[in-house]
């Protein structure tokens, strides 16, 4: 049985092997459809909404969404960009984001990403929520202003036992990813520094070691996110 | 040509120069100057900019009240008290075009760390109860006339007055401010490379 699939994103014919999600496929071809909740190795979620794509004229997240025979995507459109744009000037405003105060700022995939649709300021009024932050770890600082509810430190970092390290907690607006204060002061280094470079934000945030790359030589001081997928493309 | 013809004449090309030049006013609000700085920072260029603009109420040439209206008006910083609302209200009647210069006019930046804060606390802590106000035995808050209102909260400027332009940036990219600026000069689209449009 044939299990290469064809469809096309904006125009461009693509072939896939059955089970991939289209952010996989798109990204085995060349084509970069933003993703920030969404991490390699990861289960897809589908939450923040930023790899929304028309699938047939219809609405869908591509991170969960698995390729079929003959779909008509369009990604890199007006429409699609705008919606994306305004889904992060919608995590800016309802944050505190004070980028030029971030540990994280320039390797931030919220930041890199407004950078890449050239946010100049968000269309929403900013609503300054107050929120905490926890510093009791040895090794993290769980910075709640920052945080974007993506679950990536939640289904990543966990115990020998399969324990998560972070969990959900309260609901609604007040909703927020807390580290565990048992497990939080037992953790090693090295999950330390795996559950900072987890998060897309600088919401976990390694302890005793700021801004150790000079501006100019982070992640996304000279290109924008993503061009490293649309590099492969060209080659 | 006597002296005194070609004395005219210079004056009148010098006039027709001002004439066609575009006028330009800066105002730090609630920010720290380095925006100001960082329109410094456009190196030898400022030459041309000269060629191209003149200043009008700036603390660059010190010119403290608006003396005729102008094309283009910078504002760094966002607002924290009642003089920063009157000077952002002054500037718009006065300016065709505003631009919001960094995160400061643009999300209210570090000052807006106060934001969230009953007022009353930030003062205490400020003025009464921090480890550094040695000084304040008689615990005075300060409290003349002459001082501006706190507002509650920091307010971006375009949720104050309506901002035609943002330039973000902690400061923005020198480039950043020249590209914008010849845009609106000329007419042309700006031109807006990656590196330039940082937040930090």
């Amino acid at each position: 049985m044939n299990t290469t699939i064809k469809f096309n994103i904006d125009g461009k014919i693509i072939s896939a092997e059955k089970g991939q999600t289209i952010v996989e496929a798109a990204k085995a071809n060349g084509i970069y459809i933003p993703t920030l909740c969404n991490f390699e190795g990861l289960l897809p979620k589908g939450c923040c909404r930023m790899c929304t794509i028309k699938i047939n004229n219809r609405y869908m997240t591509a991170c969960t969404t698995p390729v079929a025979d003959g779909m008509e995507i369009e990604s890199n459109t007006d429409e699609i960009n705008d919606i994306r744009k305004g889904i992060i000037e919608l995590l800016f405003v309802t944050g505190n984001h004070f980028c030029p105060a971030c540990e994280k700022s320039g390797n931030c995939e919220l930041q890199a990403l407004a950078y890449r649709y050239q946010m100049m300021v968000p269309r929403f009024p900013f609503t300054f929520p107050q929120k905490g932050i926890d510093a009791s770890s040895p090794k993290i600082v769980k910075e709640q202003n920052r945080c974007i509810m993506c679950k990536r430190c939640i289904k990543a970092i966990k115990d020998e036992d399969g324990k998560s390290y972070f969990a959900f907690n309260k609901r609604g607006n007040k909703l927020e990813v807390i580290l565990d204060s048992k497990l939080g002061k037992e953790i090693t280094d090295a999950l330390a520094k795996e559950a900072m470079d987890t998060c897309p934000v600088g919401s976990i945030i390694y302890k005793e070691l700021g801004y150790a790359e000079p501006i100019g030589k982070r992640k996304y001081d000279k290109k924008p996110i993503g061009s490293e997928i649309e590099v492969n493309e060209k080659n | 040509m006597t002296k005194s013809q070609s004395a005219v004449k210079l004056k009148l090309t010098r006039k027709i120069k001002t004439m066609n030049k575009k006028v330009i006013a800066t105002t730090s609000l609630a920010g720290c100057f380095g925006c100001h700085m960082s329109i410094l920072d456009i190196d030898e260029r400022i030459l041309d900019l000269i060629e191209l603009v003149e200043f009008n109420k700036s603390p660059i040439d010190d010119i403290k009240k608006f003396t005729k209206q102008v094309d283009i008006g910078i504002i760094e910083g966002g607002c924290c008290n009642s003089e920063n609302v009157e000077v952002l209200k002054y500037f718009r009647e006065n300016c065709n075009i505003l631009i919001s210069l960094g995160e400061c006019a643009i999300m209210g930046g570090l000052p807006a760390l106060r934001n969230g804060i009953p007022i009353e606390e930030c003062l205490k802590e400020a003025y009464l109860d921090g480890p550094t106000v040695g000084l304040n035995k008689e615990k005075i808050l300060p409290n003349d006339d002459e001082l501006p209102m706190l507002l509650d909260n920091v307010f971006p400027c375009h949720e104050v007055v309506k901002i035609d332009y943002f330039l973000p940036g902690c400061p923005p990219h020198a480039d950043l401010i020249w590209n914008a600026l010849v845009a609106l000069i000329t007419g042309n689209e700006m031109d807006l490379p990656y590196e330039v449009v940082k937040f930090d």
